[in-house]
């Protein structure tokens, strides 16, 4: 390991190497490529299934539903989850629905409907070939969920009931009230659940992926940290998969669970996968603003509340007056006055973008004037309170028991938060990485959102790769290893390759450890992210990203300097899982504001003030960046290598959004 | 001792055994753990720390100022420990991920209460349910069936292993007939629904005299079995499932009800009584389905 505390140059740029292709995906009509792919796929023997043993880091709605179907297909899995059970994992907090082309309300809706707006809401930055997959598995998967006993809303004749989502005209996303994610999450955990108790699925909870194990240029097992014990572990298989979610927490404050974290992906990504378009983070408009410097989450309310409440923030800088004492002529309904088409409902990133500016211009509300105002005062005169109850009351009352304030009252304050990831780590159509043998799944990958994630979408993506592709495409790849490959029990711990990412594993926590510095992980963790929000947030720029680029070579070396580590390595320690997924995090901000800065356009949630429309919109500029960035690690404090996938659009034409 | 508290040794340790205090106030603050001790809330906190599963716990007394009533309980403790951090002591362990009530990490048991004094997780409790100047014990969860790994934080795994024994519709990936291919009572799915919102926090067992997972099990076992979806497996699920939880060491049900007062999401009582009628009922019918 290079001396961590001296402080790396920052990069001094990249450089570019060669092009990226995924050449798994079928030529052909696009709607006929997935169903070419499972032919030409080779298949295992299924009596061989079980002498091939397969790694799912991660137990999410992918990795939960990943393993079980792995394990009913008759492999044998290894899984991981840092959480004390698999139940808990951050796809639980879903709330709004989960998209599915299923066309109950026969109201125009098709897979191509579905493959249409996903390519668009992600501001053409997403592979046709993958997207459209997605929309064709959408229906199956409503169709599985619903065989697990997952408890969707039903109408009275006891079907299934659909909602609307964000940027669509159709009503297709189903829903089990406000805990979508929760319910599905259950299905699969309890199919997850099944396998262990058959002895199919070797469960490992409270155990942290550290590092991947890579043995003749293929994945063959991971380093993990058994959290109870502190005892470092090497597992060892045929295939590693991937499901450990986004990287959203290194901003500090996002709607991530606390400890989400990018340690996976990030370690994956240095021993050789690259990692795409990692500056596309999806910020939230409607999250509740934190009450003070004391906070470390941010709590997300549904989007729906747009569609009454009016957002508005004082006409000047510095009123601080109750909002009941602003007269109407000296507020500012700021959306309704620049989008006037749109209003209130604008899209996610646009409602965030001019939330942040308002605020900046000092007009924002309560602590620390980083708030919106969401007022139901009209719509409760024009529908009645009543009726806004029904339709609003349990994340009224959500919200009152964050703030002790009543919405009926007094206006909601919001402010946008960071809420997803749409980079990760660059996959093939099989959701392969670039290192043989390691997969990523959900959102821990790039594959299907471009640059913007469109509502009810995300758990449709890792039900998808969970249940239905990965199972598909890993098969091919274990019937297709080598007959020369390195047998599985000579990658044992004396193995040199296994031996020295153990070494390097148990350094990283000794330096941690034995560091005895004066400064908690939390502080480190705060800080990055107030810089990274600032510099790589709603609006980047390039003199903003210069000076991120800048600052964070510099605290990363503060970090190994004054980081304090109390405790043992050996017990159970949060503050040492901390401080590694700091460490991390302080690694991979740098490859965020690089990324940023290379691509000089705007396009969906990334949004460079350089490149914009005479209106404030986000310009695109596709004759220079219509392609994905995967980046190639090369040391550290090294420039790295920027390939280039470019896309290729043969149903959709790319096209401008506007709102105004 | 293991636990603070099995299911025969129920005392409140915090009483008797203080082992030591450390006064916050007496200390100067350091990086990203400052915090204004002239406004907020002065609490006396006795929290029961214990290093290891296999080594012996006690209740120790640590105060906090500057505690805001818009704090969540966790806030709270969030302050506490990064001035432990700084002061070179080892915080307190505690389990946390969401903060948003749903994942079912967090539970403590707090001035006795599971999940303190609101009908809510500890993440979503705030600080402006209690007042300053008061003292709060905060203990593990208490339950033979749940080992303490560390300080504030428990072995639930044992909920685990009585959904593996059943809590589920067996239903392979691929094999689903069409959604719409059956219907299902609106009453129904309701009914499933709100049973179906148990997160597993094992507040209900905390809050046992018996240390019963009976809330948890009936949960599952009445959201899968009003569905017709999970009519196959009806029989085999509810027995499966009872003889898990007995095995793992939950007590027995008494129709206490604290468990149900304690639930964060409202799981009904009388799904008990639901559990017991399926029970009889595969009983009855000789077991299996």
């Amino acid at each position: 390991m290079q001396d961590p505390t001296a402080a790396a140059p920052p990069y001094a740029g990249y450089e570019v190497g060669t092009p990226l292709a995924d050449t798994r995906a079928p030529d052909g009509p696009l709607a006929e490529r997935w169903n070419t792919r499972r032919f030409t796929a080779k298949l295992v023997n299924p009596a061989n299934r079980r002498n091939r043993t397969v790694i799912v880091v991660g137990t999410g709605l992918a990795g939960g539903a990943a393993g079980a179907t792995l394990a009913e297909q008759g492999y044998h899995v290894v899984q991981f989850c840092y959480q004390d059970s698999p139940r808990r994992a951050h796809s639980i907090a879903a709330q709004g629905g989960i998209n599915a082309a299923k066309n109950y309300r026969n109201d125009g809706d098709s897979v191509r409907r579905l493959f249409h707006d996903t390519v668009k809401g992600g501001d053409f930055r997403s592979r046709e070939s993958n997207v459209h997959r997605l929309a064709e598995v959408s229906t199956e998967i409503i169709d599985q969920c619903v065989a697990q006993g997952v408890p969707f809303a039903r109408e009275y004749g006891g079907l299934l009931d659909t909602r609307s989502f964000g940027g669509v005209q159709v009503s297709r996303t189903f829903y089990a009230r406000g805990q979508t994610g929760q319910q599905l999450l259950l299905g699969a955990y309890q199919a997850l659940s099944r396998q262990i108790a058959a002895g199919r699925v070797e469960m490992h909870p409270r155990c942290e992926m550290l590092d991947l194990i890579v043995v003749d240029g293929r994945a063959r097992g991971i380093v993990a940290r058994d959290l109870v014990t502190g005892r470092i572990e090497t597992h060892t298989a045929d295939a590693v998969v991937l499901a450990t979610g986004g990287y959203g927490n290194v901003f500090h404050l996002s709607t991530n669970a606390k400890n989400s974290n990018a340690t996976a992906i990030w370690r994956a990504h240095r021993r050789g996968a690259l990692l795409a378009n990692p500056c596309f983070t999806q910020i939230h408009p409607t999250c509740i603003p934190r009450a003070g410097d004391h906070q470390s989450k941010l709590t997300l309310m549904s989007e729906s509340l747009r569609n009454d409440g009016r957002i508005w923030v004082p006409r000047t800088p510095g009123d601080h007056r109750p909002p009941q004492d602003i007269p109407e002529d000296e507020r500012d309904y700021y959306l309704e006055r620049a989008y006037p088409a749109f209003g209130n409902l604008v899209p996610r990133d646009i409602a965030s973008r001019a939330a942040k500016n308002v605020c900046d211009e000092g007009r924002g509300v309560g602590p620390g004037g980083q708030g919106v105002y969401l007022d139901f005062a009209d719509a409760m005169e024009r529908l009645g309170r009543r009726a806004v109850e029904e339709k609003y009351g349990n994340l009224f009352e959500m919200y009152e028991r964050i703030t002790d304030e009543s919405p009926y009252e007094t206006p909601m304050r919001i402010y946008p938060a960071i809420h997803y990831t749409m980079g990760g780590l660059w996959v093939d159509y099989d959701l392969q990485t670039t290192v043989p043998g390691l997969f990523a799944i959900g959102e821990a990958n790039f594959s299907d959102h471009g640059a913007n994630r469109l509502g009810a979408s995300a758990l449709m993506q890792g039900l998808a790769d969970g249940y239905f592709i990965l199972p598909a495409t890993l098969g091919d790849y274990l019937a297709s290893l080598p007959a020369d490959l390195t047998p599985r029990a000579e990658i044992d711990d004396a193995h040199p390759d296994v031996r020295a990412t153990v070494d390097e594993v148990a350094d990283r926590l000794c330096a941690l450890l034995s560091n005895n510095g004066d400064r908690s992980p939390e502080s480190f963790q705060k800080e990055l992210g107030e810089l990274l929000w600032e510099e790589c947030g709603m609006a980047r720029d390039a003199d903003g990203l210069r000076h991120a680029l800048e600052e964070i070579p510099r605290l990363r070396a503060e970090f190994w300097r004054r980081i304090r580590v109390p405790g043992s390595g050996e017990a159970f320690n949060q503050s040492l899982e901390k401080a590694h997924r700091v460490s991390d995090y302080l690694e991979l901000a740098e490859l965020m504001c690089l990324d940023a800065l290379h691509r000089e356009e705007s396009c969906g949630g990334h949004f460079r003030s350089e490149s914009q429309t005479g209106t404030g919109e986000a310009e695109r500029d596709d004759e220079r960046f219509s392609y994905v960035a995967a980046w190639e690690f090369t040391g550290e404090g090294k420039p790295p290598v920027l390939h280039r996938e470019e896309l290729d659009f043969e149903d959709v034409r790319p096209s401008q959004r506007s709102y105004a | 001792m293991n636990a603070p508290h099995s299911t025969s040794d129920r005392t409140q340790p915090g009483a008797t055994d203080d082992a030591e205090t450390t006064d916050g106030a007496a200390h100067g603050t350091t990086d990203g753990a400052a915090h204004g001790a002239t406004d907020g809330m002065e609490l006396t906190l006795r929290i029961w720390r214990q290093p290891g599963p296999e080594e012996q716990g006690a209740m120790t007394t640590y105060r906090v100022t500057g505690i805001s009533p818009d704090m969540s309980f966790l806030d709270m403790l969030d302050t506490l420990n990064e001035r432990l951090i700084a002061e070179g002591d080892e915080p307190v362990a505690f389990d946390h991920d969401c903060r948003e009530g749903i994942c079912g990490a967090c539970g403590m048991v707090i001035n006795g209460q599971a999940h303190g004094p609101q009908p809510t997780t500890t993440c979503q409790l705030h600080m402006r349910h209690f007042d300053d100047g008061d003292t709060i014990d905060v203990e593990p969860w208490r339950a033979a069936a749940f080992p303490v790994i560390r300080d504030l934080v428990v072995d639930r795994g044992a909920l685990d292993r009585v959904i593996g024994a059943g809590g589920y519709i067996t239903a392979p990936t691929g094999s689903a007939p069409e959604a719409h291919a059956t219907a299902v009572p609106k009453p129904a799915a309701d009914t499933a629904f709100a049973h179906a919102e148990c997160i597993g926090c094992g507040a209900c067992v905390a809050a046992c005299p018996n240390g019963a997972a009976m809330l948890f099990t009936a949960a599952k076992v009445v959201h899968l079995g009003v569905l017709p979806q999970g009519a196959p497996e009806r029989e085999s699920r509810v027995l499966d499932m009872v003889t898990a939880m007995d095995d793992e060491g939950f007590g027995g049900c008494t129709q206490v009800g604290a468990c149900a007062t304690a639930c964060p999401k409202g799981i009904p009582f009388e799904s008990i009584s639901d559990m017991n009628r399926e029970y009889l009922r595969a009983v009855r019918k000789g077991g299996r389905g």
